[in-house]
């Protein structure tokens, strides 16, 4: 069963990749072509200069496999998700399941990282910075997974003596505290002198969008897919239980 | 008794950790490897590849909101 689920897994995060990369190149290349723009005549940071990948296969064939590849990795993992969840939370349908695990995941892998360090075009960031940018950026996504994961856990066990809604609020509640403490005690960084408001706002839109479109695509797929496979083994096992009780009796 | 036994509606039946784990193992360490060529702005990865798989992905890491120059 895990191996059925995690080649669908890896079906569904393609899938989710290369319909993102579709939207990233209509929607967010061109504001990368302005932001590179801006870049270039402010002249200052990192200087793409001589390429050595052309700016045409980056902004395409590079675009894809990026995407493609971050999207494999994502399905694969998705999937082990949904496997130690499936059953554990009360008797939805895998659709569901697939449904609810890829928002949640979507709040702690992809929004809160992105709230506290949202993504910049070139031309915003300063050179210098790269490296502590990218340490506080996936500290912070560290954190809120393994926070995400604690209360995930946690819920498995609260939920038959506290209720779904009250275990809900409560663990959702404890980890936007450990996300909010965390991105305040973080450092922030401050570095789009200059750039203009309007495309960066707009370049982050688009960043976040790619985002929603992936997971949603990753949810949705997985669940269809998912939901093909689980019935017969549940009806298989309901009946399995249904005649050892009626052996019982 | 050998009465005829009402259905069980169908109930998800987890699947058991054990079943899980080595895929988990497995799946973990190759998932983060590839997102960690993905995701960063990495010098060992610009050595290893002179830069090109670095700027190969460079448009896709800045648009999945990563961290990049
Ligand atoms: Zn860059």
């Amino acid at each position: 069963m895990m191996r059925t689920l995690l080649v669908r897994g890896l079906l569904a995060g393609l899938l989710g990749g290369v319909v993102a990369a579709v939207f990233a190149y209509v929607v967010g290349q061109p504001l990368m072509d302005a932001a590179i723009e801006v870049e270039e005549a402010a002249a200052h940071g990192h200087d793409h200069g001589d390429p050595l990948v052309g700016r045409g296969v980056q902004s395409t064939f590079g675009l894809l496999v990026a995407h493609a590849a971050y999207g494999v990795a994502i399905g694969g993992l998705f999937s082990l998700l949904f496997a130690l969840a499936y059953g554990r939370f009360g008797a939805w349908s895998p659709r569901a399941y697939a449904a609810v695990l890829a928002t949640g995941a979507f709040l702690a892998v992809s929004l809160v990282p992105f709230l506290a360090y949202p993504a910049n075009p070139p031309g915003v960031g300063e050179a210098s910075s790269v490296n502590a940018r990218t340490a506080a950026y996936f500290g912070l996504l560290a954190i809120s997974v393994v926070a995400a994961g604690i209360a995930l856990y946690v819920a498995t066990r609260l939920t038959g003596r506290w209720g779904g809604f009250n275990t809900g609020i409560a663990l959702t509640a404890g980890y936007l505290a450990v996300v909010t403490v965390s991105g305040v005690l973080l450092p922030g960084f401050d570095e789009a002198d200059g750039f203009p408001a309007e495309l960066l706002w707009d370049f982050r839109v688009a960043a976040l969008g790619n985002l929603v479109v992936f997971w949603v695509v990753l949810g949705v797929a997985f669940g269809a897919l998912a939901q093909r496979s689980l019935p017969a083994h549940a009806s298989a096992s309901a009946q399995a239980t249904g005649l050892r009780q009626a052996g019982a009796s | 008794m050998t009465q005829a036994v009402a259905i069980p509606a169908p109930q998800p039946v987890s699947i058991p950790i054990r079943e899980i784990l080595p895929y988990a193992i497995l799946v973990s360490v190759l998932a983060l490897a590839a997102l960690y060529f993905v995701s960063t702005d990495n010098n060992a990865m610009t050595l290893m590849a002179e830069g090109y798989v670095h700027e190969f992905l460079h448009d896709g890491r800045h648009l999945m909101a990563f961290p990049c120059h």
